[in-house]
């Protein structure tokens, strides 16, 4: 997982036959990507803000002593040094739920990115590569669930699953948020789908599995890991608004959940703005890394791509 | 003509499949959530409210599960949604109808506001590619696209309403007035709007300008804005009669869908803000599972999208032939 930002760089450097130069110029080209993703300011900011969220939810105990469920201190305490951001109207520890908040959120963000763009690929690519009937249906498919507004569905199914802890809650996310990116995906396999280097493989005997687990997939790695950053930034702000109106678990520690508490108990009237600030900088902040990648791979990725991607994204609203 | 036939069959598939997956959800999930719904309020709803209740999410009844869903079908075309359970014994349409007007009011011209102002943001940033106005906005938006609409709710309460106190945080009018047509009270009914307004315009205002600016400037790069030049016409003739009016289409159909998006787009502002508008109750439907007033209201959502959508496939086709055949 935390291997993220390292590999995003690398995916880039699959843009080079998008741009419609044929594949395998090797090494000049890989490096002259990874070059630009560094000197991207864009990108960089990105990367080193998410890799501090992976630290943090990796070692949450190392930076935060106290228990962040534990109801055991004074109550609505202002910062000091023994509770660094204060405590709750409920006598927890904010800085230590903070902290400890960041594992969830980003095990939502990644379970939901590496799901939904699986099927987004899964259904992308199939409905590109077998054409006729099972492209219209899957199209159809895709469609319905583009145009069905996102959230009222969400806020719908979680109510029916109500309280059901993480994995469902990334499962419903998973659900409603494919079609986006299936969508794109499929545009592309579909520019693909008359390349040479298809027609050869075909004429050489490989079989379907083959042609697009090793010709297809790998020349869209870079669509495919924006399409990754799009459903975790989808995941991280969805899934927080979801736990904010009290349909995630409400004794989980997140920030989304951190915010509901707050809501509840009037954390602005009463004076503990932090417990409300300090979830909502931290989604906040995490979002803003993700959406930085993406931005950034807009910037130097393939120019041609964009003007197509701009209509399609009036549409996912 | 055959265009508007598939856009008119597209449309009748996807309200089909919401109408269905209303109707399978309660059913599908573990434990059956309409049982529990049911008995928390066999209490107090009684009779033939209670009667239908039971009809309309399968607890108690003997009719097979077909039978129910077309009766589902069947009820819902002629707009019987039953009785509301939380705002019983108001009707589920009578707490939609109050609530609707709220929401139209604040999220409707809010969109249209942010459309204007971002549509003519975008149309100077383009012109003046490299600007100071281009080079800050891009990275700016990037961020707030990132921002939960509900934080930046919850923010302007903090800032404006608790701190400096110059706005009210919450409701659509003071509850001690009388609603009526005096200007106080419009004043009043303004003063509340303020905040929820500001929120959807900051979470709002910078996909307009980004698309605007990004075809715009698609289109500065076209023959004919290059003649215009050549002609040596002026600079705000060019800006706004070649390259702006050729560059809007992408965001008039944006325009034209988010219409239909002003009926449920504005769920967690109304929400932060206690704003009685349809966001607002369903979240109140949601919260007291109220559950034949959530569907209603996700439906009517739904049917808001999805016509606006239709709208602008059509008038995009009339508007653009060059659409038409890619459909």
């Amino acid at each position: 997982m935390a291997m993220l930002p390292v590999s995003a760089p690398a995916g880039l450097a699959e843009q080079v036959p998008l741009a419609g130069e044929p594949a395998g110029r090797g090494r000049p080209a890989r490096a002259r990507l990874a070059r630009a993703v560094l000197a991207n300011r864009k990108a960089s900011a990105g990367t080193v803000l998410l890799a501090l969220f992976f630290i943090v939810a990796l070692i949450p105990g190392v930076l935060a002593r106290d228990n962040p469920s534990a109801t055991i201190y004074a109550r609505s305490l202002g910062p000091s040094t023994r509770h660094l951001l204060g405590t709750t109207a409920l006598g927890q520890d904010i800085f230590a739920q903070a902290v400890y908040g960041t594992r969830q959120v980003l095990v939502i963000a990644i379970g939901v990115g590496l799901l939904s763009t699986g099927v987004a690929v899964l259904i992308g690519v199939a409905a590109a590569y077998l054409g006729g009937l099972w492209d219209g249906l899957l199209n159809l498919l895709t469609d319905i669930l583009l145009v069905i507004p996102l959230f009222p569905l969400l806020i719908v199914i979680a109510t029916y699953v109500q309280n059901s802890g993480t994995l469902v809650l990334v499962l419903v996310l998973t659900l409603t948020g494919w079609s986006y990116t299936a969508r794109q995906l499929r545009a592309q396999a579909l520019s693909l789908r008359k390349r040479d280097f298809l027609e050869a493989a075909r004429v050489r005997g490989e079989r379907s599995i083959y042609i697009v687990v090793v010709e297809i997939i790998p020349t869209m790695t870079s669509l495919i890991v924006a399409s990754f950053l799009t459903n975790a930034l989808y995941a991280v702000l969805f899934g927080s608004s979801l736990q904010f109106i009290g349909l995630g678990d409400p004794n989980s520690v997140s920030w989304g959940t951190m915010l509901y508490w707050a809501e509840n108990n009037e954390a602005l009237q009463t004076g503990q703005y932090l417990w409300a600030v300090v979830p909502g900088a931290l989604i906040a902040a995490l979002g803003a890394a993700f959406a930085l990648l993406n931005y950034a791979f807009d910037e130097i990725g393939n120019p041609a791509l964009r003007p197509v991607r701009r209509t399609r994204v009036k549409r996912a609203r | 003509m055959r265009f508007a036939l598939r856009r008119l069959g597209f449309f009748a598939v996807t309200m089909w499949a919401a109408l269905t997956l209303n109707f399978f959800l309660p059913r599908l999930m573990p434990g059956n959530p309409a049982e529990a719904m049911m008995g928390k309020f066999r209490g107090p709803v009684t009779g033939q409210a209670l009667k239908a209740l039971e009809l309309a999410f399968g607890v108690d009844t003997h009719k097979s599960l077909l039978a129910q869903y077309f009766g589902y079908l069947g009820d819902v075309s002629t707009g019987k949604f039953g009785t509301s359970l939380y705002f019983y014994p108001q009707s589920v349409g009578r707490v939609i109808l109050d609530a609707i007007p709220w929401t139209l009011g604040l999220v409707g011209v809010t969109t249209i506001l942010g459309f204007v102002l971002g549509t003519g943001i975008g149309i100077l940033a383009a012109w003046r590619r490299g600007g100071r106005l281009d080079s800050i906005m891009p990275p700016i938006f990037v961020i707030t696209s990132a921002i939960p609409y509900f934080w930046i709710g919850l923010m302007l309460i903090l800032v404006f309403a608790v701190k400096l106190n110059w706005l009210p945080a919450a409701f659509g009018f003071d509850i001690t007035l009388t609603p009526s047509l005096s200007l106080p009270f419009i004043g009043n009914l303004l003063a509340h709007a303020i905040l929820p307004a500001a929120a959807l315009l900051i979470t709002t205002i910078g996909t307009w300008i980004l698309t605007m600016r990004n075809t715009m400037i698609t289109t500065l790069a076209e023959d004919y804005v290059r003649m215009a030049r050549a002609k040596g016409l002026p600079g705000r003739r060019i800006m706004l009669d070649y390259a702006a009016r050729n560059a809007i289409l992408p965001n008039l159909t944006g325009f034209a869908m988010s219409l239909g998006f002003v009926v449920g787009g504005a769920i967690l502002v109304e929400y932060v803000f206690n704003y009685p508008g349809v966001g607002y109750m369903l979240l109140q439907a949601v919260n007291n599972e109220d559950y034949p007033l959530m569907q209603a209201l996700f439906l009517l959502i739904t049917v808001a999208v999805l016509v606006a959508i239709l709208l602008a496939d059509i008038a995009t086709a009339l508007f653009d032939p060059r659409t038409r055949s890619a459909g």
